[in-house]
């Protein structure tokens, strides 16, 4: 793998931190949309550099932040179940659930493992005939495709023990939800870049164009972030709106099609509750009508589930940009990783668990290192 | 909540994070009389300094590149005596096989057992085997504990480190659990990544024959230097100041890293130790360490500060900061 060190130069950043600081003339507020590109900002601090005008809005883009607690409930209930074997992406394994979590369920016996890719869950499923095998199935237009590649395989392979708990989520229904609540603040977005990278860039020019507002296709790394904060600025500055691909050795304008079609075959569009939001039409996928077997809400009997949300929990505000995470008052006292109250706490991708993490002290001056060695 | 109230054991629990400090100190400690449970106890007995330590190895799979739990289990107690300052001179080895496993496997493991004391100069004195039933373990567990002299004038405790500290790290971090990862998951990652798994005793007398008068050394294990660092900071009440762009990390660990949304700083070492050193030693030890094979990319990444007590902080390649926590349990991949 190459591309690491090349875009995280300082050098380079520097330039990137100059022109940013050249272009503006103005507070802008720019909301990147994806928890990966969250975590890289505070990660690297690139908030702290920035010119005071140019703020950053944390976005709703964590997967494992806006699964709804219902959804995380049905998956603590099932994975429970004697003669189940649950599979899920490791950092699911934390996220609160009412009263418990995926850790807890398997501390209590049940057969919770952590697995790195969809396929493996199905690999587990025929190696063990005599056992139901659940996959949880959550996250963007990322991770959809390969979870929709396991489904069409498993029917393929005529493989009747394995379904999935699917909550997936899309992107610019978020963004239109954003963009038209009355408190918006967001005057321009970064894109996530992966997510474009499956779906391409035709969702988007409508999206900026209705609401006037550019965005800006980027990457992860943290000249990625830089380069897409550079030109979101100098599209403000000069009033324009339009879409740029500032990720293009990932992104080509169609997206990926196989991926796509492969999302066609497997997926159809539904509304879709987004924890802490609420539900946002046209936000979500479920597996249609047939794959309907698959589907581990059907196999399961697992209705009538009472969900209790945190009354102290912020995180909706702060999924829709509303808030920082400090700004909430449980944060870093009653809600930490070591026992958070939301979602967005939990996950490393969650704008408070990175605030926590790596923004605890004060201002950045009072932490010169001198030079030593 | 989920992580606050646990009526029962969870993976967290033996991270070397956070969940356990607390299970050490809420349930050991106090049941065995308030002691501080160190990884390596230093005793006085009939006149002599003497270092003893125990550790468990419960490692999947058996074998990895670059080692195996038979040589993980030697290493383990030799560099937790050597973070004493003492050289290891007797081990114990516990054996619990689980029923079914090929014998030839556990001759192999003992081979290596065998290989690495003779390597650190250490003899093994006393053991014991037991066997569980097929399905209670998974092949072998091992335990070992030893222990060695301290050498006349050497005090290595975490509460020793004070501002003003330069921090040495003795090479690259991050293959041990790297490598684990690798195999564990059978995840690739274009280069075999082999762990780091080596006796550390010799290096530490190169250190001390430079000066006994090193304040701190910790190999980072478990929870990684971010452990490592933290458990020093909270000890001596003091800060601890990271320059990112020192700390080496290889290029293949950056990588495997990147791809599975982990940190570097919080992933498992076997072979190498972090030291607070005097100031006006610091370029002396470090020459030292440089010179012995296992010290050759050793590098300052920092010092000891009276800012921020109890807490490490970085500062990031682009000129940031950033708080490095102690770990919680375990560090997770991230979903995308």
């Amino acid at each position: 793998m190459k591309y690491l060190e090349e875009f995280r130069d300082p050098e380079l950043a520097r330039g990137l931190l100059e022109d940013i600081r050249a272009a503006v003339t103005r507070p802008w507020a720019l909301m990147e949309v994806c928890g990966g590109q969250t975590h890289t900002i505070i990660r690297h601090g690139i908030d702290q550099l920035l010119p005071e005008g140019v703020e950053l809005i944390h976005g709703p883009g964590c997967p494992v932040c806006v699964t709804p607690l219902e959804v995380i409930d049905k998956a603590l209930e099932i994975a429970g179940r004697p003669g189940v074997i649950f599979c899920s992406f490791g950092d699911m394994l934390r996220v609160p659930g009412s009263d418990r979590d995926l850790f807890r369920v398997r501390g209590e016996g049940g057969d919770v493992r952590v697995v790195y890719s969809p396929l493996d869950a199905l690999r587990i499923a025929r190696e063990n005939p005599d056992r139901e095998v659940v996959f949880f199935g959550i996250g963007f237009e990322t991770t959809a495709p390969p979870n929709a590649m396991t489904v069409h395989q498993a029917r393929k392979q005529g493989i009747r023990n394995f379904s999935m708990l699917v909550s997936h989520v899309r992107v610019p229904p978020a963004i239109e939800a954003i963009m038209t609540s009355p408190d918006c603040r967001v005057q321009g977005f970064l894109a996530a870049g992966h997510v474009c990278s499956v779906m391409g860039v035709e969702e988007y020019p409508e999206l900026a164009a209705r609401h006037r507002v550019p965005i800006v296709v980027t990457g992860f790394e943290p000249l990625d972030i830089l380069e897409g904060i550079r030109r979101t600025v100098r599209q403000l500055e000069r009033g324009e709106h339009t879409v740029e691909n500032a990720y293009e050795r990932a992104v080509r304008p169609e997206g990926n099609p196989a991926a796509r079609a492969m999302l066609e075959d497997v997926f159809e569009v539904t509304d879709r509750a987004w924890r802490g939001i609420g539900v946002i039409p046209g936000s979500g996928w479920r597996l249609s009508e047939r794959y309907r077997a698959y589907d581990a809400e059907h196999r399961f009997e697992v209705s009538g589930i009472t969900t209790r949300e945190s009354a102290l929990c912020r995180s909706g505000e702060v999924l829709q940009g509303l808030i920082k995470p400090h700004e909430c008052e449980a944060f870093g006292t009653t809600c930490t990783p070591r026992n958070p109250l939301g979602a967005t706490m939990v996950s490393t991708e969650g704008a408070c668990a990175a605030y926590y993490l790596y923004r605890r002290l004060g201002t950045p001056a009072a932490l010169e290192v001198t030079p030593v060695g | 909540m989920p992580l606050r109230d646990h009526p029962r054991v969870v993976m967290g629990h033996g991270g070397g994070g956070l969940m356990s400090a607390e299970l050490v100190e809420n349930i050991f400690a106090p049941a065995f009389g308030g002691s501080t449970l160190a990884d390596s106890a230093a005793l006085t007995l009939g006149g002599a300094r003497l270092a003893f330590s125990t550790d468990s190895f419960v490692v999947r799979p058996l074998f990895f590149p670059g080692g195996c739990i038979g040589d993980l289990a030697v290493n383990g107690t030799v560099n937790d005596l050597a973070m004493s300052g003492a050289r290891a001179a007797y081990l114990s080895c516990g054996v619990i096989l689980e029923e079914g496993v090929e014998m030839s496997v556990v001759g192999r493991v003992a081979q290596a057992m065998g290989a690495a004391a003779r390597a650190a100069g250490v003899a093994v004195v006393t053991g014991d085997t037991k066997v569980v039933e097929a399905g209670h373990g998974d092949g072998i567990y091992l335990n070992t504990a030893g222990i060695g002299l301290i050498p006349a004038g050497v005090d290595l405790r975490p509460q020793r480190a004070v501002p003003g500290d330069v921090v040495i790290v003795s090479g690259e971090i991050g293959l041990h659990g790297v490598a684990i990862m690798s195999v564990r998951e059978g995840l690739e990652f274009g280069v075999e990544i082999v762990s780091d798994c080596a006796p550390l005793g010799g290096l530490v007398d190169a250190m001390l024959a430079v000066t006994p008068d090193l304040h701190v050394l910790r190999d980072p294990t478990r929870g990684g230097l971010a452990a490592a660092l933290n458990e020093i900071a909270a000890a001596a009440g003091v800060g601890v100041a990271v320059r990112e762009r020192a700390v080496p990390v290889p290029p293949e660990v950056a990588n495997a890293c990147a791809i599975l949304g982990l940190d570097p700083m919080y992933v498992a070492n076997e072979g190498k130790l972090v030291a607070f050193v005097p100031r006006e030693h610091a370029d002396a030890v470090l020459a030292a360490m440089r010179a012995h094979p296992l010290g050759a990319r050793a590098a300052v990444i920092g010092e000891c500060v009276a800012e921020h007590p109890g807490m490490v902080v970085a500062r990031t390649a682009l000129g940031g900061t950033r708080v490095v926590d102690l770990p919680l349990g375990e560090q997770l991949p991230r979903i995308c």
